[in-house]
C-alpha cells in the first residue's frame, strides 16, 4: 500500500490520472444531458439557453482536465464558427420563413402549409425548432469565449 | 403578406446578412462590401415604403407571433418611428459605404468581423424603435451597446481602454433603466408600454412612480451622454476606428433621445412628465443649457478635429433634450427637427473627418494646413457640415435651431435661449478656425498633380457629397417636412 | 422606532438587495483596478436579477411546474403558483450579463498585453509618458 502510494506520489500525471479518467467517462453524458435539456425547452423547465450552456461546459471541462490543444480537436475553431452562425440562421430563419408564408413574423401556424399539423402542435413544434437554434449558438459562444480568454486568442495553450 | 411585414423585414435582411457575413466573410473578401451595401439599401427602401404607407393610413400595432397584447410582443410604427426607421437605415448605408474603405486601411483581414458587428448593431437599432414592449427595449438597447463596446474596441492605441470605461458607464445606464422597468412592473403587473400607460394614471402611489421614472430617466442619460454623465463619450468616439465611429456617431445618441420622448410620453404621459413634480421641468431646461454651454466651452479646447467634434455631438444632445423638456410643441418640433439634423450633421462631418484621416492619417490641427487645395471637395463638404452647425440658412442647421429658439422664448425659459444663441457663436469660432487653417494657411509641402490627385478615393466622397447635398436638401424641404411629418409625428396630448 | 423596525425586517430581502446593489456600485466607481470593476458590475447586475424575482412570490405558493394531466383536467389556480414571469425576464437579463462580461474581459485581455498591468493610475501613467 505504502508502496503505491510512493509510486503515485511521485508521478506527476498521478493525480491528473484520476480527473482525466473521469472526465473521458462524464464528457459524452453531460453532453447527453444538455441536449435533453434543450430538447425539453418548450415543455418543462430548460430551453436554449441553459441546454447550450451545459453543452458548452462539456468542452470546457475537455480544455481544464487535458489541454487546449485535445478540446479543440473534438471542436475545431472553424466548425464552432460555423455551428454558431447556423444557430442564429435557423432562428432568424424560421422567423421569416414564417412571415414568407403569409403569416406575421415568428407565427408559427403559418408553418402549417408545409407540414400540416394542428395550431397547437406547430406552437409546439416551432418553438422546439427556435430552441435549437439557439441552443447551437450558445453552445459555440461558450466555448469560442473560454478558448480565447484562456489562451489570450492565439489558442496554443490554456489555464 | 408582405405590406403588413414590410417593416419588420427593414430590421431583418440586415440581422440575416450579418451572419451570412460572418459564415462566408473570410474566404469571399470581395462579397463582404456588396452584401452588406444591398442589405443596407434594401431597408432604406422599405423603410421609406412604411413611412410613406403610414402617412397614408396611420399608425399601426404588429403583435409579433401572433399572440395578443398585453401577453405577446408587440411593436409600434407611428410617423415618429417610421421617420426614425427611414433615418437609421440611411444614415447606415451612407456610413457602410464610407466605412469600406476605412476598414481596408485600418483593420485589414478583419472586415468580415466589422460588418458582422457592424449589421448587428443596425439591427439592433431598427429594433429599438419600433418596439412597444418596456423589457424588449432594455434587451435591444443592450444589444446595440454590446455591439458597440467591441467595434470601438477594434481600434488601435488607446481604444480598449475607452471601450472599457464606456462599458462600465453603459452597463450603469442600461441597469439603472432595468431596474425603473422592474418598479413599473411591480406597480402594474404589465411590460406592455400601452397598457402601463392606461394603468397608470389610475394609480396613486406618487413615490414607486417617481423613482420608476427618474431611474429610467437617469438610465437614459447616461446612454446618451447628456452633461454631467458625458465623460465616456469622447474618448470613446474619437479612439474608435473611422468607419465604426462615423456611423456610432450620428445614430447612438440620437435613438437614445428617441427613446427618451417614448419613455416620457408613451409609458408616462404627459401631465405626469411635466407637471407632476414642480420643478423639474424648469430645472432639467436649466441643466440643459449649462450642458451646451459647458460642452462647448470643452470643445474650444480640443487640438484634434475628432475629439472637438465628439464635444459637439454632447451639445447637440443638450439642445434635444432641453427642446424636448421645454412642455411645448414648438419646442417639440425642434427636437425631433433636431434629431433629423443632426444625425445628418454629424454623419457629414464625421466622414469629411474619415476622408482627411485616410489621406493624411492625421487630423491634429496643425496637420490640416492647406487642406484646400489638396482635397477640394472634402474641405467643401466639410464647410456646408461647418455652416449647418453654426445655424447658416438654407441649411438644415438652421430651421431646427429656429424652433428650439421659438419654443425657448414661448416657454419663458430665456437661459435656453442665451445658450442656444452662445453656443452658435461658439461653434462659428471653432468651425471658422479650422476653414482658416484649411484655406488660408500655406500647406508644408507644395500640392502637385490634378484636382483628384490629393482628394480621398471615390467610395468616401461619393457618400461624403450625398451627405452635403442631403443637408440642404432637408434644409430647404424643411416645411413639407415639418408640416408633413414631424407635425403627425409629435405624441398627443402635448401643451400647444 | 418601532415602526422602522418592523419596516425594516418585513422587507429584509429588499433591504439586502438595496445593500448588494450598493456594493457593486461602490466597486464599478470607486476601485481603481479594472478587474474589480467588472465584478463590481456583475454584482449590480445581480442584485437587480434577485429583485426582480423576488417581486414574484407569494405567500404559499409553489413553484411553477405542474403535472400535465392535473393541470388540463382539473385547471390551475393562479394564486397557487408564484409568477414564473420574472424568472423569464431574468433569463434574458443573466444572457446579457453573461455577454458583456465575455466583452469585457476580451477587451482587459487586450489591455493587459498592451500596457502589462490592470491598474487604472498605472495605466493612464503609462499614457501619459
Amino acid at each position: 500500500m505504502k508502496q503505491l502510494q510512493e509510486r503515485f506520489g511521485q508521478n506527476p500525471e498521478g493525480d491528473n490520472l484520476i480527473i482525466r479518467t473521469a472526465v473521458r467517462l462524464l464528457v459524452p453524458f453531460i453532453q447527453l444531458y444538455g441536449m435533453y435539456v434543450i430538447v425539453h425547452g418548450h415543455y418543462s423547465p430548460g430551453g436554449g439557453f441553459q441546454g447550450g450552456v451545459v453543452l458548452g461546459a462539456s468542452f470546457i471541462l475537455l480544455a481544464l482536465a487535458y489541454d487546449l490543444k485535445t478540446s479543440l480537436r473534438h471542436m475545431s475553431e472553424g466548425v464552432n464558427v460555423v455551428l454558431g452562425n447556423v444557430g442564429v440562421l435557423i432562428f432568424v430563419g424560421i422567423a421569416v420563413l414564417c412571415a414568407l408564408l403569409g403569416g406575421l413574423f415568428l407565427d408559427y401556424e403559418a408553418l402549417a402549409q408545409i407540414i400540416p399539423m394542428a395550431d397547437e402542435e406547430w406552437h409546439s413544434l416551432g418553438i422546439f425548432l427556435v430552441e435549437l437554434g439557439v441552443g447551437l449558438a450558445v453552445m459555440s459562444i461558450m466555448a469560442s469565449l473560454f478558448w480565447d480568454l484562456a489562451s489570450g486568442g492565439d489558442m496554443e495553450e490554456g489555464l | 403578406m408582405t405590406a403588413t411585414n414590410l417593416h419588420l423585414y427593414v430590421m431583418a435582411v440586415p440581422l440575416l446578412s450579418a451572419f451570412a457575413v460572418n459564415l462566408f466573410g473570410r474566404r469571399y473578401r470581395a462579397a463582404i462590401g456588396p452584401v452588406a451595401v444591398s442589405a443596407l439599401g434594401f431597408s432604406t427602401i422599405a423603410a421609406l415604403l412604411t413611412l410613406l404607407r403610414v402617412l397614408q393610413q396611420g399608425g399601426y400595432r404588429y403583435t409579433v407571433g401572433n399572440w395578443q397584447p398585453p401577453y405577446g410582443i408587440e411593436l409600434v410604427i407611428d410617423p415618429l418611428s417610421a421617420l426614425m426607421l427611414l433615418l437609421i437605415s440611411a444614415v447606415a448605408l451612407t456610413a457602410a459605404i464610407g466605412a469600406l474603405k476605412s476598414t481596408e486601411q485600418e483593420l485589414p483581414g478583419r472586415e468580415h468581423l466589422f460588418f458582422t458587428l457592424y449589421l448587428i448593431l443596425v439591427a439592433g437599432l431598427l429594433g429599438l424603435v419600433m418596439t412597444g414592449d418596456a423589457f424588449n427595449l432594455y434587451v435591444l438597447l443592450e444589444i446595440t451597446s454590446i455591439t458597440t463596446y467591441g467595434l470601438i474596441a477594434m481600434g488601435g492605441g488607446r481604444a480598449p481602454l475607452a471601450s472599457f470605461n464606456y462599458i462600465i458607464m453603459g452597463s450603469i445606464g442600461a441597469c439603472f433603466y432595468l431596474l425603473g422597468v422592474g418598479y413599473l412592473y411591480i406597480l402594474t403587473g404589465t411590460l406592455n408600454m400601452a397598457d402601463i400607460a392606461s394603468i397608470l394614471p389610475g394609480l396613486e402611489s406618487h413615490a414607486a412612480m417617481a423613482t420608476a421614472f427618474g431611474f429610467m430617466l437617469v438610465g437614459l442619460w447616461v446612454k446618451m451622454a447628456f452633461f454631467p454623465l458625458h465623460n465616456w463619450l469622447p474618448n470613446a468616439y474619437s479612439l474608435a476606428p473611422t468607419g465604426a465611429g462615423m456611423m456610432i456617431a450620428p445614430l447612438m445618441t440620437k435613438v437614445t433621445v428617441y427613446l427618451m420622448i417614448r419613455v416620457m410620453f408613451s409609458i408616462f404621459s404627459p401631465e405626469y412628465t411635466f407637471f407632476a413634480h414642480s420643478g423639474v421641468q424648469a430645472g432639467i431646461v436649466w441643466v440643459a443649457a449649462l450642458a451646451i454651454l459647458c460642452a462647448s466651452a470643452l470643445a474650444l479646447a480640443q487640438r484634434n478635429l475628432r475629439r472637438m467634434l465628439t464635444y459637439i455631438l454632447v451639445a447637440e444632445v443638450g439642445y434635444m433634450v432641453g427642446g424636448v423638456w421645454l412642455a411645448n410643441t414648438t419646442g417639440m418640433t425642434g427636437a425631433v427637427l433636431h434629431i433629423v439634423n443632426d444625425a445628418l450633421m454629424t454623419l457629414c462631418l464625421f466622414l469629411a473627418a474619415a476622408a482627411i484621416v485616410y489621406r493624411t492619417g492625421s487630423l491634429e490641427f496643425d496637420k490640416l494646413r492647406g487642406l484646400y487645395r489638396r482635397m477640394p471637395l472634402t474641405m467643401a463638404a466639410f464647410t456646408v457640415g461647418a455652416f449647418s452647425m453654426i445655424g447658416v440658412p438654407p441649411t438644415c442647421g438652421f430651421f431646427s435651431k429656429w424652433y428650439l429658439i421659438l419654443g425657448a422664448v414661448e416657454a419663458g425659459h430665456w437661459e435656453f435661449v442665451v445658450a442656444l444663441v452662445l453656443s452658435s457663436l461658439i461653434n462659428a469660432v471653432l468651425f471658422f478656425r479650422i476653414i482658416e487653417i484649411a484655406y488660408f494657411q500655406k500647406p508644408e509641402q507644395a500640392a502637385a498633380g490634378g484636382l483628384l490627385a490629393g482628394e480621398a478615393p471615390l467610395l468616401l466622397l461619393k457618400p461624403l457629397l450625398v451627405a452635403a447635398v442631403a443637408l440642404l436638401a432637408v434644409g430647404i424641404g424643411s416645411g413639407p417636412l415639418v408640416s408633413q411629418v414631424i407635425r403627425l409625428a409629435l405624441p398627443s396630448g402635448m401643451v400647444p | 422606532m418601532n415602526q422602522l423596525l418592523t419596516e425594516i425586517v418585513a422587507k429584509y430581502n429588499y433591504w439586502l438587495y438595496v445593500v448588494l446593489m450598493m456594493i457593486g456600485f461602490y466597486a464599478m466607481i470607486g476601485k481603481r483596478n479594472l478587474v474589480k470593476k467588472l465584478l463590481g458590475m456583475n454584482i449590480f447586475q445581480t442584485a437587480i436579477i434577485l429583485f426582480y424575482v423576488s417581486t414574484g412570490v407569494k405567500r404559499g405558493a409553489k413553484i411553477p411546474i405542474v403535472d400535465k394531466y392535473a393541470a388540463l383536467s382539473q385547471g390551475v389556480d393562479p394564486g397557487q403558483i408564484i409568477n414564473p414571469l420574472p424568472h423569464v425576464l431574468m433569463l434574458t437579463a443573466i444572457v446579457v450579463s453573461v455577454s458583456v462580461t465575455g466583452v469585457a474581459l476580451a477587451i482587459l485581455v487586450r489591455i493587459y498585453r498592451r500596457y502589462g498591468t490592470l491598474e487604472e493610475d498605472e495605466i493612464l501613467e503609462k499614457i501619459r509618458s
